[in-house]
């Protein structure tokens, strides 16, 4: 098999502007994002992701201006979330140039959602993002179902009760292409991938698997793909702030033995 | 200015397509209904849909494009546009155009489904089409569905995805050309590969 790992940048866009917090709170301005997006072209980044985070009413024309002005600059694929609430949405970001769209509390909110997008433009552009949390013993009921994993929804805000292992394969069934797994925990920390539960994830489905969240170091990167069977690696931080470039991360898997698109 | 017609089955992102024609000083026109063959010096087929859902909805059009290729104009089929040139598909009922003989197959189901991603094109012959890359050049798939066609000669480069698939091919005679990946988003090798798609009719 000659399917090479991914390298993904995240774009996580607030009123125009690229931004980046921890445990998704505490933003801080990160750039613009069609300059960002010309520069992981051209270092060699095998997709883009862009989540809006948005909160204003004029959310939906904002979104449609910067997706099209960063698809314009783009010969990868292009996967566009944030607020998508309904098929016609998903058209609408998908006509201004978007490859895929990712679909969070909505597909929570209404699985069959899942189901009417993978449907009318095909399973390959419907990804499903997880922002999953760790369960301690502490958590009261979700501990004593024998749950991991529970998923959330809102930006990481609002508990679910839904246990993550279950509700991947759920929206696998419904007809979702890939799944973008966030771990809550590790989200910012630069303190590495959470293994177990990538892991969990890639076991339980047989679709292709983003992890995402808590990339710091490029050991991270190769732990990630070393210890599961994940398809991408999505990082924010470490390229916004150019720690590393994609070729640093690129050339550094190469060595390691991970095929890559170099 | 060449005119570059790229049928829109009313579904999907041709948007990128479109992008990427037009950085190369081409004139994309997408259209639903093709009727006089003098408005376009070439034709693409793009990638997004179902097989059935297409072969069923394409209508008089089916009839356009047999007579399109009769004349040897160039057609550019793009992943799903690139299985309609065979004569089935395992993807459901429905008739291709049978430009080839031959049908699509489902990816083996021990590999994940879609096959998503950067993977290498493995050249088995020469062609037109892939002049100028090298002999292991990265590009992009999103599919579950891939040709099998019963003439050997017309596959130009495989793809191992569980199975060695064809992954472009090409009949020069018949001015018909197939990738199975997505040029619009395999980055340099593919402006290389549509900038050689459009080269063809310049001569």
């Amino acid at each position: 098999m000659t399917l090479a790992k991914r390298i993904i940048p995240c774009l996580d866009v607030k009123d125009g502007r690229v931004v980046k917090g921890i445990h998704f709170v505490r933003l801080k301005d990160a750039g613009n994002p069609v300059e960002l997006a010309s520069r992981y072209r051209d270092e060699g980044a095998d997709e883009l992701v862009f989540l809006d985070i948005t909160a204003s009413p004029e959310k939906r024309t904002i979104i449609k201006n910067i997706v099209r002005s960063v698809a314009r600059e783009l010969d990868i694929p292009f996967t566009v979330g944030g607020g998508i609430r309904s098929a016609d949405d998903a058209r609408e970001i998908l006509s201004n140039g978007a490859d895929k769209v990712a679909i969070n509390t909505k597909a929570i909110e209404n699985p069959s959602l899942v189901t009417e997008i993978a449907d009318r433009f095909g399973q390959q552009c419907c990804v499903i993002a997880i922002d999953a949390k760790r369960v301690t013993t502490g958590d009261s009921q979700s501990a004593r179902y024998g749950k991991q994993f529970e998923i959330y929804s809102y930006g990481a805000r609002k508990a679910t009760g839904i246990d993550a292992i279950e509700w991947a394969k759920q929206v696998e069934g419904l007809g979702a292409g890939e799944l973008l797994v966030t771990s809550i925990d590790r989200d910012g920390t630069q303190s590495g991938y959470d293994i177990e539960l990538t892991r969990m994830m890639c076991d339980s489905v047989n679709i292709p698997v983003i992890a995402s969240g808590g990339c710091g170091k490029l050991e991270h990167f190769a732990d990630v793909f070393r210890a599961t069977n994940a398809d991408a690696a999505l990082a924010a931080s470490v390229f916004h702030y150019e720690e590393y470039s994609i070729p640093n991360v690129k050339s550094y898997l190469k060595e390691k033995g991970i095929l890559v698109r170099i | 200015m060449t005119k570059i017609g790229i049928l829109d089955y009313g579904v999907g992102n041709l948007y990128s397509l479109k992008v990427a024609l037009e950085k190369l000083d081409v004139q994309p026109i997408t259209t639903s209904s093709l009727a006089s063959t003098n408005e376009y010096d070439e034709l693409i087929l793009p990638g997004v849909g179902n097989f059935s859902r297409v072969t069923r909805s394409l209508g008089q059009t089916r009839d356009f494009l047999v007579n399109w290729v009769k004349d040897s104009n160039p057609l550019l089929g793009v992943c799903l546009g690139m299985q309609l040139f065979f004569e089935r598909s395992e993807e459901g009922p429905g008739d291709g155009l049978a430009l080839f003989s031959g049908k699509v197959r489902k990816l083996p189901s021990i590999m994940k489904i879609p096959h998503i991603g950067w993977n290498l094109l493995r050249t088995r012959r020469q062609s037109r089409l892939l002049e100028g890359l090298g002999n292991d050049s990265w590009v992009y798939f999103v599919h579950s569905f891939y040709p099998e066609p019963s003439d050997k000669q017309i596959v130009v480069a495989e793809t191992n995805y569980g199975v060695d698939f064809a992954s472009v091919i090409t009949s020069e005679t018949k001015s018909i050309y197939g990738t199975q990946f997505h040029p619009e988003k395999s980055g340099i090798a593919g402006e290389r590969i549509l900038k050689n798609f459009v080269a063809m009719c310049r001569n």
